[in-house]
């Protein structure tokens, strides 16, 4: 028997409250039906008795206190999956908007997923090739790892996307268990067609499942396009075996439309505005990248986020790097300068890079030469920022080479073609042959056997 | 009348009207028998905190209470395992349930089917107080598990099993109290985790805690029975350092808390703990750790949780007269879960939203660090190392500021020296450790009293070369004379040379005190006798051109750990060569 509630008691937002409600489950989807005829999604977020606040996806514009009937659907909010949804485009709740019809669905998931068993993963430490020197020699990226892109709005930070994306596919898997899987939160309709047709012009787009919640559709939606992706990406990873790297953007805007949802609940603020649950919420989707025993897939992903005021200390950025194995940093500095892609190496950091790297992964010097790259990149920092107090011509010899090594490292090193596609030992030798500009007695991270062999080499 | 679900919110369960249930009762909530725990009780109201996803729960869902707190099964077996935050083992999970945790899963703690090697110690007619011995069984091949007296019960051994195998539940010594009532000692008892185990007397710390990590074991060591903070901002190194402890130090079990941390980190801690040998014993380090893994996407309550699992299990095994040394990383997702909890339950925040108890929680869980004569008769300690993650990287945040109030080492990680890459990014001028005063007779009795004075010459030269910077961050080095330039010089030996180490080189990974010692000497010799060359009015270049700052920056990695007599070398080679500049 379906009972249907007519009216509404109160509405706030986009969360609306029911009264004497019967035989409801918490986190359960309702349909809400208009007396115009469109029908929109709700979940249920909170019980008191008879009493339940729904959270409308689609916003409650046109809900009048008695111009709806509310249905409960019995079932939290799932996705339907079959291996037929690689391809297609999908909206911010995971309904199909290219036209090409429905999909039939092989199984349903939870959106919410569950956690993985620590016990049951597998440790990655399969090395992605990207063929970008600065990401391939200082922060690898390794299948099955959650690295984050921390931008600013105006910054590359899509090209690098789709650059990894282009050339990431091409080393380890092959053609037809590689796949990506693109979440577009609160973007601009223009950087999804960019995206869209980055990868058509690739040749990657009959592998991509675009999901898109553009940044005018409803604010809820957003809260659940990215659990939404990582459902279809667990499904093609762990069930299809397939290499799934997820992009996520933009994070903020994610975090944003939730923090609207928690105020208009009413509930207790923590950090600028959002809510103290903001590290689980996350953490509740970065921690579905990984590999899992009893599957030969992987899922990777690089969410993107802009950081407000470039400020890494904003709470976004700020709790993602807490989660994340690491962070790619763009500066806005750099990419002023014409160095493209615009990566700080500094507070850039791949925490799975060392277990990944070296003899039999990448080759045996990679751990000592990123080390005493970092190392002496840190140097130049120092030198010039002497320099701008006393002046480079006053500087001492060995601060004057660190300056020039510095400008040779940014302009040939991090700076790359949007195309150029550099392999890992392309990328090492060119480092050595930076680090042969110092003087010997400043590489003080390597061991004198590696120096020998590839020092002024 | 039946205790049924009222409300919902997030982990947050509510009861309406009177119940029977007691603070900090454990129950099972809904059809799916969820954990939960009592935390509010109003004559209106009763409110539970659930430790699992409570999707799907309904309004009328039965609660069914368990009239015990929130405790623990205690016994062989918790080595050489990994538990979830409220001691489920997740191994035994994966095999019923598969890769994804589902809810509800109902396991046993512990293993009651395995047979263990029992030795009985207790005889009819001995008298048994709380904490006393009963048995012993080896629990790993390096650790044996010591059976005693729940610490609440004493009484007159009547009846014993002989030595053999037996399973968790078998009863081997029956006690009578003075009332006359039988009690059953089988190889399990439970405890609350929100109560502290007794202790007979709580002793002063005395000994360090020896880890193999300089700027630790040297500048700020920490005591065993002590606690430390390791607080930094993320990609500083503050699970590296707690691996590199858990790893090397000289403690005889670890239990090490993921708290609210990456799943991929456990299975990293998982894989190179089970490689990982032991150098003392030979065996895996596994057989002397327990692993709670309560990962970032696991429920938040049970993240509350996990760190009183963690602090119960590291007292069960001091008891046993062990030290036992315990990792939390991080009590700042430990902090956050009380946030979190505390806003649904619309307490009134305190600072940055969270609530007002959080420091009286701190120091509650870092209070039960300490060592002790423990009721069995034996002397057993548990040093908490916490790592700390402070919101945007500012330490003046409630977290860290209230772990330091309670906390008598801190090892402050900075942000700059990770991104030079210098590990372990313990910056030495933020940092402190109180435990020198009662950790100084140890050292001095051990490694001599020359130890002490070197380690007070070498801070000594770090605070001079700090002030030293201020000014060459101005001016450029250039122009300062050369008895300061030798300074800058030597501290940057210490800094390159013996602060920083290499978690990866076999040799530098752990290095024994008595090196480090060596290592202080070398360097500092060095110290003195450049000083006598710059006093001659010789310039600095010379000493720098016959290559001798770079050759002691190496000694960490030139000097392998079992050839100390090639310090004698090093030394002699100063003087020859020192000696040569001189003329």
């Amino acid at each position: 028997m379906i009972i249907e509630y007519v009216g509404v008691k109160e509405i706030n937002g986009s969360l609306v409250v029911i009264d004497g409600v019967k035989g409801v489950s918490y986190e359960e989807i309702v349909d809400i039906r208009l007396d115009s005829g469109t029908v929109r999604q709700g979940r249920i977020v909170q019980i008191e008795g008879d009493r339940i606040v729904v959270q409308v996806f689609e916003g409650t514009r046109d809900v009048s206190l008695e111009n709806t009937t509310t249905r409960l659907t019995g079932h939290p909010m799932e996705m339907p999956l079959s291996p037929e949804i690689v391809g297609r485009i999908l909206n911010g709740s995971g309904k199909p908007i290219d036209g090409l019809g429905d999909i039939y669905p092989v199984t349903k998931r939870d959106i919410n997923g569950t956690a993985i068993n620590p016990v049951s993963r597998i440790y990655p430490r399969n090395f992605i090739n990207t063929g970008i020197s600065s990401i391939d020699t200082l922060s690898t990226l390794i299948r099955g790892q959650k690295l984050p892109i921390f931008s600013g709005s105006g910054m590359k930070h899509n090209e690098l996307a789709v650059q990894i994306v282009r050339q990431a596919k091409i080393t380890g898997a092959d053609e037809n268990n590689f796949g990506v899987v693109f979440a577009a939160m609160g973007v601009k309709n223009d950087v999804a067609d960019y995206f869209k047709k980055s990868f058509e012009e690739a040749g990657v787009m009959q592998h991509v499942t675009m999901l898109l919640n553009l940044s005018n559709d409803p604010i809820i939606e957003r809260t659940l396009t990215p659990r939404c992706a990582l459902t279809v990406a667990e499904y093609l990873a762990f069930e299809l075996n397939m290499h799934i790297l997820v992009i996520m953007t933009d994070m903020t805007s994610y975090a944003e439309a939730l923090r609207e949802f928690s105020s208009s609940k009413g509930e207790i603020p923590g950090r600028k505005g959002y809510p103290g649950y903001l590290y689980s919420d996350l953490a509740s989707m970065y921690e579905r990248a990984g590999m899992i025993k009893g599957s030969t897939g992987s899922l990777t992903q690089i969410p993107i986020l802009t950081m407000p005021n470039d400020d890494i200390t904003h709470p976004v950025p700020d709790l993602t790097g807490y989660i994340t194995e690491g962070q790619i940093v763009l500066d806005r500095g750099l990419q002023n300068q014409g160095i493209y892609p615009p990566v700080n190496v500094l507070p850039s950091l791949s925490r799975l890079m060392k277990d990944g790297i070296g003899e039999g992964f990448t080759r045996a010097d990679h751990p000592s030469l990123s080390n005493q790259l970092f190392a002496s990149y840190a140097k130049v920092i120092d030198a010039r920022s002497l320099a701008s107090v006393i002046g480079e011509e006053e500087l001492s010899e060995t601060d004057k080479k660190y300056i020039e090594f510095g400008r040779q490292f940014e302009n040939t090193f991090v700076n790359q073609g949007f195309d150029e596609n550099r392999d890992i030992s392309q990328s090492l030798d060119l480092g050595w042959k930076l680090l042969s500009t110092l003087p010997r007695t400043e590489l003080d991270r390597v061991d004198d056997e590696l120096l020998d062999k590839y020092y002024g080499k | 009348m039946a205790n049924v679900i009222y409300g919902i919110n997030g982990p947050v369960v509510t009861v309406k009207g009177a119940t029977e249930f007691s603070m900090m009762e454990m129950v099972y909530v809904g059809k799916q028998r969820l954990v939960g725990e009592i935390i509010g009780i109003t004559s209106e109201l009763t409110t539970i905190q659930c430790y699992e996803e409570t999707t799907g729960l309904k309004p009328g869902d039965p609660i069914e209470g368990t009239h015990t707190q929130m405790n623990l099964m205690l016994g062989p077996g918790i080595l050489d395992n990994i538990f979830d935050g409220i001691e489920r083992p997740l191994a035994e999970i994966e095999k019923q349930v598969g890769a994804f945790i589902s809810r509800g899963s109902q396991v046993s703690s512990l293993n009651t089917e395995k047979e263990w090697d029992v030795t009985v110690t207790a005889k009819v007619g001995d008298e048994l107080k709380g904490g006393e011995v009963y048995a012993t069984t080896p629990e790993t091949q390096i650790i044996t598990h010591k059976l005693m007296v729940p610490p609440l019960l004493s009484g007159k051994v009547v009846e014993v099993k002989p030595d053999g195998k037996y399973r968790l539940n078998d009863t081997i010594v029956k006690l009578e109290d003075t009332y006359g009532a039988v009690h059953e000692l089988t190889l399990v008892q439970r405890w609350p985790i929100r109560t502290p185990r007794p202790v007979r007397q709580r002793l002063t710390p005395t000994v360090p805690l020896i880890t193999g990590q300089r700027v630790i074991d040297t500048l700020f060591p920490v005591s065993k029975g002590g606690t430390a903070a390791i607080p930094g901002g993320f990609g500083t190194g503050k699970t590296m350092t707690q691996h590199q402890l858990a790893k090397w130090c000289d403690a005889d079990i670890i239990v090490y808390v993921g708290c609210g941390e990456r799943g991929n980190e456990m299975s990293q801690v998982l894989q190179e703990f089970s490689e990982l040998i032991d150098p003392k014993s030979g065996r895996p380090m596994t057989d002397r750790t327990t692993l709670i893994a309560n990962t970032s996407n696991m429920p938040v309550a049970a993240r509350e949780a996990s760190i009183y699992t963690g602090i119960t299990l590291a007292e069960y095994y001091r008891d046993m007269g062990y030290d036992v040394a315990i990792m939390a990383d991080s009590t700042s997702r430990w902090a956050e879960a009380l946030r979190e909890i505390s806003g649904r339950l619309e307490e009134m925040p305190a600072e940055e939203g969270f609530p007002a108890y959080l420091p009286s929680r701190l120091s509650e869980f870092y209070e039960r660090a300490g060592r002790a004569d423990v009721l069995s008769g034996f002397q057993g300690s548990v040093t908490i190392i916490g790592a700390v993650s402070p919101q945007g990287s500012d330490f003046s945040e409630p977290v860290t500021q209230n772990t330091k109030r309670f906390t008598r080492c801190f090892w402050a990680l900075d942000k700059a020296l990770a991104y030079a890459r210098h590990y372990p990014a313990i910056n030495w001028m933020d940092s402190y450790s109180e435990y020198f005063t009662d950790l100084d007779p140890y050292y001095a009795e051990n490694y001599g009293k020359e130890f002490v004075e070197y380690r007070n010459s070498i801070s000594a030269l770090l605070q001079e070369e700090n002030r030293l910077m201020e000014i060459v961050k101005l001016i450029g080095s250039d122009v300062l004379p050369d008895d300061q330039k030798l300074i800058i010089e030597i501290a940057k030996i210490i800094r390159v040379g013996f602060l920083q180490q290499n978690a990866f080189h076999k040799d530098d990974t752990y290095v024994p005190l008595e090196k480090q010692k060596r290592m202080m000497e070398t360097i500092l010799h060095l110290y003195e006798r450049s000083k006598a060359v710059v006093a001659q009015n010789i310039p600095l270049k010379r000493i720098i051109e016959a290559g001798l700052f770079e050759k002691v920056t190496k000694i960490k990695y030139d000097i392998p750990n079992d050839r100390l007599d090639m310090f004698d070398e090093y030394i002699k080679d100063i003087d020859d060569k020192i000696l040569s500049i001189l003329g």
